[in-house]
């Protein structure tokens, strides 16, 4: 059985080589919706809004893409784990916090999945999380402002890739090691990855009025890959589910020593025993070091703290916590239906897609149909919880998403399509071609309770001639197909920002009616803020200036500076006296080795510049504000070290 | 007076008090850069932004063409204008207690005079702020003022600008209305009989 199952599957990955080799020959037979049909359905006329928001991972830039649907828009790029010049985010001083980690600071990261904050297992608009692949971190969003509020990185854990899924109601976010590693961190022998390499699934801990996060407890698993993870919904809601490969535990090339066995392993995980077995004394403090950074809602300023312990719980301590479901071939996805019976998985090199059933799950447990364990693990009988497969998909797939009127539909990175089939019967009812290889793909709410399956997005990871070229480096894509007729009709091709990996949407009436125009100058707490130009002024403190300024239309207030010396370090506290809808005001200087300051109406930014040259330097506004932007401009003499030019600062007219 | 003149002439003046809770006027504008709307509401007491900083933003914008920045503190009519209408409500129960005819056409007139003193000094005062500029203004524009109108709507460079009665001013001149129309009517009246 597993020979020749393996033999099938290499014979169709050859297949898939052709199959794409003929895609590139040319675009004709594409089941495109009339042309101005299409353009009709994807068309939102100036000055309307998109129907739904459209979250997708910035993937390398490490940053989440913001776009509306079904226009294809882009709103904006926000930045989440990579430094961003132009709003000085992970630059000002009020935010590199933000990105500081137990490495030090470390300015970029690889987000992979953003994901809706739920209650009820419906998404409720209020924060959005993502994870850092690279240097395990997960982030929280503040969907009121668009920004990053909270950072936590992932003690012990290596390629934070299943993740920041969360439960049903947000009570957990969760976070998995994809690449096992010493755990704790040692200096051990490559080749000793049997004995010495684990892997953690983390559950952090989401306070559900403040959002705030806290490493709640972490699984030491066996040493494979946890790949991906969906929680469980309704009947399932007090489960997660995780998928792994590498079983076969190999610690070099592994894209083919790692896909050996016949099958690997869906870890799901009884969320709500773990909790009782910690409450039970049986999880042990282990010394730990990551950081944790907020950025204060007051005074937006973020500060990082270094925690120094964590909870383990040993999979083998708390039997009932884990099971493994076996699955055939490296599974990539895994996938919860809308009522939460039905568990599907990608295995990425299968050529079938399982379909797990939850109940039958439960059933094997209380029947012990085991299969053997691993490290403690029961493996339970692939038979006793198998609720069906789908046949003859196509090739390679990863990821299914679900329309809620009985369908799911699986991304095919090999044979580079998305299929459509039923819950019901597990029959394919349709088939449309992706350009080219999807990843993974996205239905406004496909992961949760509710969908609304209007549109499915597909999540491209080459373009090839899609688009206009742009030399050796081209656009990532998003596709926008319809679903809402019984056959898939291709709308809209979009170019996206990074690597789109997964997205989520959302109606967009969740979020419009609580956006936050302006931040209340009042309650700017930011300790240098100057809230009227009477409060402004320079001081010196051995080598540091710090200057207090304002800005309103079209003015810095102080915008002449004197006795600043080369080599200070000279800090600029810009506070935006705005208190006016869509009036940011910019702030740089000549030979700023840093960013430049993009500063919302009431809030102070701050940037510091060390001055390397003698002479008089222009600072100016950097966002057009005013009919008198221009004219918004201001001068510092930079004198010799050791000079005798007093600090001094213009003062408002009457002071 | 007819019971049923004095019972209305109570309830009017009484319903005068509205304006301790809405505002009296509305003054908005609209630009290309303000598709939102912008705008002032002028209460018996103070003068509030449309939005919690629409007097704010007003006034920042009101410097580029060397406007006064307005303060409601500096304006003496919001000080002692809630006790003027304390008294006109005071002197109403009183017309309608005491029921005599000669007193109520008084109390019409009182109130007639009263809105056009009310309506004129807001006119000095728009007119002071559209008028008296900053000579160092960064926009000066020859021959031009930036009065926003008595009422009606009116185009100011880039902005549109409305001025109306808001609910309260409403219910002020609905109140004041009806007392006139009452005078009137006993007038009348008395005149038929006298006849």
């Amino acid at each position: 059985m597993s020979s020749s199952l393996s033999v099938r599957s290499r014979a169709m990955l050859g297949a898939a080589v052709a199959a794409l080799a003929l895609a590139g020959c040319g675009k004709g037979g594409e089941p495109v919706a009339g042309a101005a049909d299409a353009a009709q359905r994807v068309y939102v006329a100036p000055g309307q809004y998109d129907e739904f928001y459209f979250f997708t991972s910035g993937g390398f830039s490490g940053q989440l893409g913001v776009y509306g649907l079904p226009s294809g828009r882009l709103l904006k790029v926000l930045p989440v784990f990579s430094q961003n010049a132009e709003n000085a985010y992970g630059y000002s001083e009020e935010t590199k916090p933000m990105l500081n980690t137990s490495y030090g600071f470390v300015p970029w990261d690889d987000s992979h999945h953003p994901e809706l904050s739920m209650t009820g297992g419906v998404p409720d608009g209020r924060w959005i999380f993502i994870n850092g692949n690279n240097t395990p971190r997960v982030a929280r969003i503040d969907l009121t402002d668009f920004t990053t509020a909270e950072i936590i990185e992932i003690p012990h854990s290596a390629g934070n890739h299943a993740s920041p899924f969360v439960t049903e109601n947000t009570e957990y976010s969760v976070a998995a090691t994809r690449f096992s590693v010493p755990t704790p961190q040692a200096d051990v022998p490559i080749a000793s990855y049997k004995e010495n390499f684990r892997g953690l699934l983390t559950f952090i801990k989401v306070d559900s009025a403040t959002g705030r996060m806290k490493i709640a407890f972490q699984i030491l698993m066996p040493g494979f890959n946890y790949d991906l993870s969906h929680s469980g919904k309704g009947p399932s809601r007090e489960w997660s589910f995780f998928t792994s490969y590498n079983s076969e535990e190999a610690s070099t090339l592994l894209e083919v020593n790692a896909s050996q066995k016949d099958k690997d392993f869906i870890a799901a995980v009884h969320w709500t025993a773990a909790e009782q077995c910690v409450q039970d004394g049986k999880a042990k403090q282990v010394p730990a070091r990551y950081a944790h950074n907020v950025m204060d809602p007051k005074s937006h300023v973020a500060t990082s703290t270094i925690e120094t312990s964590t909870t383990f719980l040993d999979a083998r301590d708390c039997p009932g916590v884990v099971y493994y479901l076996p699955t055939p071939k490296s599974p990539h996805g895994v996938d919860v239906d809308p009522s939460g019976e039905l568990i599907a998985a990608g295995g990425k090199l299968a050529s079938v897609i399982p379909v797990h059933s939850f109940s039958k799950m439960l059933k094997a447990i209380e029947d012990k149909a085991f299969d053997g364990e691993v490290s403690g693990v029961p493996i339970l009988k692939y038979d006793a919880v198998l609720a069906g497969e789908v046949k003859e998909p196509g090739l390679g797939p990863l990821h299914t998403e679900f329309d809620g009127k009985g369908n799911a539909y699986t991304s095919m990175f090999l044979s580079s399509e998305i299929v459509k089939w039923s819950l019901t019967d597990f029959t394919v009812l349709d088939r449309i071609p992706t350009y080219y290889s999807i990843g993974h793909l996205s239905i406004p709410g496909g992961d949760t309770k509710q969908p609304w399956g209007k549109y499915v997005v597909a999540l491209n990871k080459i373009t090839k001639d899609r688009y206009l070229p742009t030399g050796p480096e081209l656009t990532q894509s998003a596709q926008l197909i319809d679903i809402s007729g019984p056959k898939m009709q291709l709308l809209l091709d979009f170019p996206t920002i990074g690597e789109p990996h997964y997205a989520q949407a959302i109606p967009a009436s969740l979020l419009t009616e609580k956006q936050i125009k302006t931040f209340d100058l009042a309650t700017n707490a930011d300790p240098y803020a100057a809230l009227s130009e009477s409060a402004t002024g320079v001081t010196r403190s051995g080598r540091t200036v710090h200057v207090k300024m304002t800005s309103i239309r079209s003015h810095f207030m102080p915008d002449n500076i004197e006795g600043v010396q080369v080599g200070d370090s000279v800090y600029f506290h810009v506070t935006n006296l705005e208190q006016d809808w869509d009036v940011p005001h910019g702030f740089a200087i000549t030979g700023l080795n840093n960013a430049e300051l993009l500063i919302m109406p009431g809030e102070t930014r701050t940037i510091v510049w060390v001055p390397s040259k003698v002479g008089v330097f222009p600072f100016y506004c950097t966002d057009f504000c005013s009919a008198l932007h221009q004219e918004m401009q201001g001068w510092v003499r930079v004198s010799p070290r050791g000079s005798s030019v007093a600090l001094v600062a213009n003062k408002p007219a009457g002071q | 007076m007819s019971r049923t003149t004095r019972v209305i002439v109570a309830l009017a003046a009484l319903a005068m008090a509205v304006v301790y809770v809405l505002p009296l006027w509305h003054i908005g504008l609209e630009a290309p850069q303000y598709p939102e709307g912008i705008g002032l509401y002028i209460a018996v007491d103070k003068i509030v932004g449309e939005k919690p900083q629409d007097l704010n933003s007003i006034n920042g914008l009101n410097h580029y063409i060397g406007m006064k920045a307005i303060e409601p503190d500096d304006i003496p009519e919001l000080r002692f204008m809630p006790k003027i209408i304390a008294g006109l409500i005071a002197a109403g129960i009183l017309v309608a207690a005491l029921g005599k005819r000669g007193l109520l056409a008084g109390y019409a007139v009182t109130l007639l005079l009263f809105s056009l003193a009310g309506l004129a000094d807001f006119y000095k005062w728009s007119y002071d702020y559209g008028h008296n500029l900053d000579p160092h203004a960064a926009i000066k524009v020859p021959g031009m003022s930036y009065q926003p109108p008595l009422i009606g709507s009116k185009q100011i460079l880039n902005f549109h600008a409305t001025s109306w009665p808001a609910s309260g001013g409403w219910v002020l001149i609905g109140a004041v209305g009806l007392i006139v129309a009452l005078a009137l009517l006993d007038y009348r009246r008395a005149r038929v009989a006298a006849a």
